[in-house]
């Protein structure tokens, strides 16, 4: 009688297993957070001393375009102004996932409708491979091989955001690629078999039906593309040029949020201006992978709900 | 199954923790032993990383008690590590007093090498000589053509270094004479520098002289040329010296390292080799300011 209740009253083996599991995931999870957090809370304490420790207005940081935050201008003001900066990674970023775009599609829609299993096969570990280049091998062979093309043929010096695009469309063509051929698989065969049942062609069966149904994750596709293009530093910095200039056309030295961080954050000093004008760079960083984010979560949202109706 | 998986992930867990304490352990007696022994970490410039590293290598040799790891990340990371104390040596290319932000006085300076650096421009540009004053008028912006100094009919493309790097600081301190540099590309290493000048036309940079070679034209400045005897006695006026600044003076594996880098095995040797100049060859010096007096 006695043994039976202790039994009973005592834990089982396999609850304590489960306590035991949900310690390891729950200390496990804390451990993320906290890192996250820390991370966050680093960047943006350092970000947010220019303004506050170093007196820089928030409004020229993002309007001016002067870069210079060891010296100081003809008023004492620092110059710390990011917008060259700002500019040259939106115009590098949407530039490659527009050159991009058509081709990934294009590659997934080969590998996902058009192509026998031997092809999509083939052409997986292809795409596979490429994401596995190191960034500085692209950066390195946009060095010897993109920037003289583009110098013989546009003239000037070959460094500049067409070169940084260039690199760049290599660079995002796996993961928008990969990422639209998830979606489209994710199509319902009964979409496609409906169709082909009503007598559409199989052209106008991709083009009228399964891009349709997997536009939101196309979308998505795009904008991770887009988050790995505006976050890439090494292969960019080696192909533009770096100079902090108001990017007059495609092929004058430029200089993206990346690769002045990269440049610079050796040679500056710790607490000083220098460094948190560029902890401030690292901060508008943060902030558009923050938005990058968000948008995948929303074209997510209303995707699922066209899909339930 | 599963359990087999959580069991086994937590022995790993248990390897690395030993492995962690016991390497932390083997640290803290090995300073203890009464031989000089310990870790001594170097971090800074990477002008001057080359030389440490082979070094300390050859220093390691017959010292295998100490232990030197030497990394790059540029002399403002160098400096400020070793004002807080988180590495025992920072490299620098420039004096701790040019830097902001760092207190010098805190900081024991031990100067193990010299470092010419002369104007390089592609070969296609026709130039070998230009004045000081040309030089100064091409890197503020106000010569924009190869042909306003006897060479071809082509623009001039300035490579400049990054904002606040050693080798700038120098090169600026020596040509600009306070005036500022145009805007301009920005490369962070010799290497590059190197590869873009070589390849795009009419191209100008600076490089320090180790990295010079026969796909670059090195200027002349008044007739100077660049060469180790010039920059001895000051003719050639564009170079500086290579730091190695301690906190405070150095002790024990860091003293013996550092009296290793100043002796003749070092820079009699190894500093040639590599493309340095020795501090002992030196017919003048130069200070903080960047005055220049006979030694």
């Amino acid at each position: 009688m006695d043994d039976i209740q202790t039994r009973l009253q005592k834990s089982s083996r396999a609850t304590r297993q489960d306590y035991f599991g949900k310690a390891i995931c729950y200390s496990c999870i804390g451990l993320i957070i906290l890192l996250v957090a820390c991370i966050l809370y680093f960047i943006a304490s350092k970000g947010l001393a220019t303004f506050t420790q170093n007196g820089v207005k928030f409004w020229n940081f993002l309007t001016q375009s002067d870069w210079k935050p060891g010296d100081v201008d003809k008023y004492g003001n620092p110059q710390v102004g990011a917008l060259p900066m700002i500019v040259t990674s939106f115009s590098v970023t949407i530039l490659a996932a527009l050159l991009a775009t058509p081709f990934a599609i294009g590659a997934a829609v080969f590998m996902t409708e058009i192509a026998n299993k031997k092809g999509a096969k083939f052409l997986q570990p292809v795409i596979e491979l490429l994401v596995g280049i190191p960034s500085v091998v692209y950066g390195f062979i946009g060095l010897s091989l993109i920037v003289p093309f583009i110098r013989g043929i546009f003239g000037g010096t070959g460094f500049g955001i067409l070169s940084g695009t260039l690199v760049l469309f290599v660079m995002v063509l796996p993961t928008i690629t990969s990422l639209s051929v998830d979606s489209l698989k994710s199509v319902p065969m009964h979409y496609c078999q409906a169709s082909l049942a009503l007598g559409a062609t199989r052209w106008q069966t991709i083009y009228k039906v399964i891009l349709k149904a997997a536009a939101p994750g196309l979308l998505t596709a795009v904008i991770f593309g887009m988050a790995r293009a505006f976050g890439e530093a090494l292969a960019v910095q080696m192909v533009i040029g770096n100079a902090v200039l108001m990017p007059k056309n495609l092929i004058s030295p430029a200089s993206t949020l990346t690769s002045k961080l990269t440049t610079e954050i050796g040679n500056t000093v710790m607490g000083t201006l220098p460094n948190n004008a560029l902890w401030s760079l690292a901060l508008v960083l943060l902030f558009m992978s923050l938005l990058f984010n968000l948008v995948v979560r929303f074209i997510g949202r209303r995707g699922n709900i066209k899909n339930e109706r | 199954m599963k359990k087999k998986t959580i069991i086994s992930s937590l022995l790993a867990l248990g390897a690395l923790m030993t492995i962690a304490t016991g390497c932390s352990n083997s640290n803290a007696s090995k300073s203890s032993s009464s031989e000089v022994s310990g870790k001594i970490t170097a971090v800074g410039s990477t002008a001057l990383q080359p030389l440490v590293e082979k070094a300390a290598g050859d220093f390691q040799k017959d010292n295998s008690k100490i232990n030197i790891t030497v990394q790059g990340g540029g002399s403002g990371t160098g400096l400020s590590q070793v004002q807080d104390g988180s590495v025992k040596i920072g490299n620098s290319d420039i004096f701790a007093e040019q830097k902001d932000g760092i207190d010098a006085k805190k900081l024991v300076d031990h100067k193990v090498a010299v470092v010419g650096m002369a104007p390089v421009v592609n070969k296609d540009a026709g130039v070998k000589n230009v004045t000081m004053d040309q030089l100064k008028q091409i890197f503020t912006g106000k010569i924009t053509n190869w042909k306003d100094l006897g060479g071809k009919d082509e623009k001039i493309t300035v490579v400049n270094r990054a904002e606040g790097s050693g080798t700038r600081a120098t090169f600026e301190s020596a040509v600009l004479n306070g005036e500022k540099a145009v805007k301009s590309q920005e490369q962070d290493s010799n290497g590059t520098v190197q590869k873009i000048v070589s390849t795009t036309p009419g191209a100008i940079s600076y490089l320090a002289f180790s990295y010079i070679n026969d796909k670059v034209e090195a200027l002349s400045i008044d007739d100077v040329k660049p060469t180790d005897d010039n920059v001895s006695d000051n003719k050639w006026k564009i170079w500086s010296y290579e730091h190695m600044y301690t906190k405070g003076n150095p002790k024990d594996a860091t003293e013996k390292f550092i009296k290793y880098m100043k002796s003749d095995d070092v820079q009699k040797k190894l500093v040639k080799d590599m493309g340095y100049i020795s501090t002992n060859d030196m017919k003048v010096q130069k200070d903080a300011k960047g005055t220049v007096t006979d030694k």
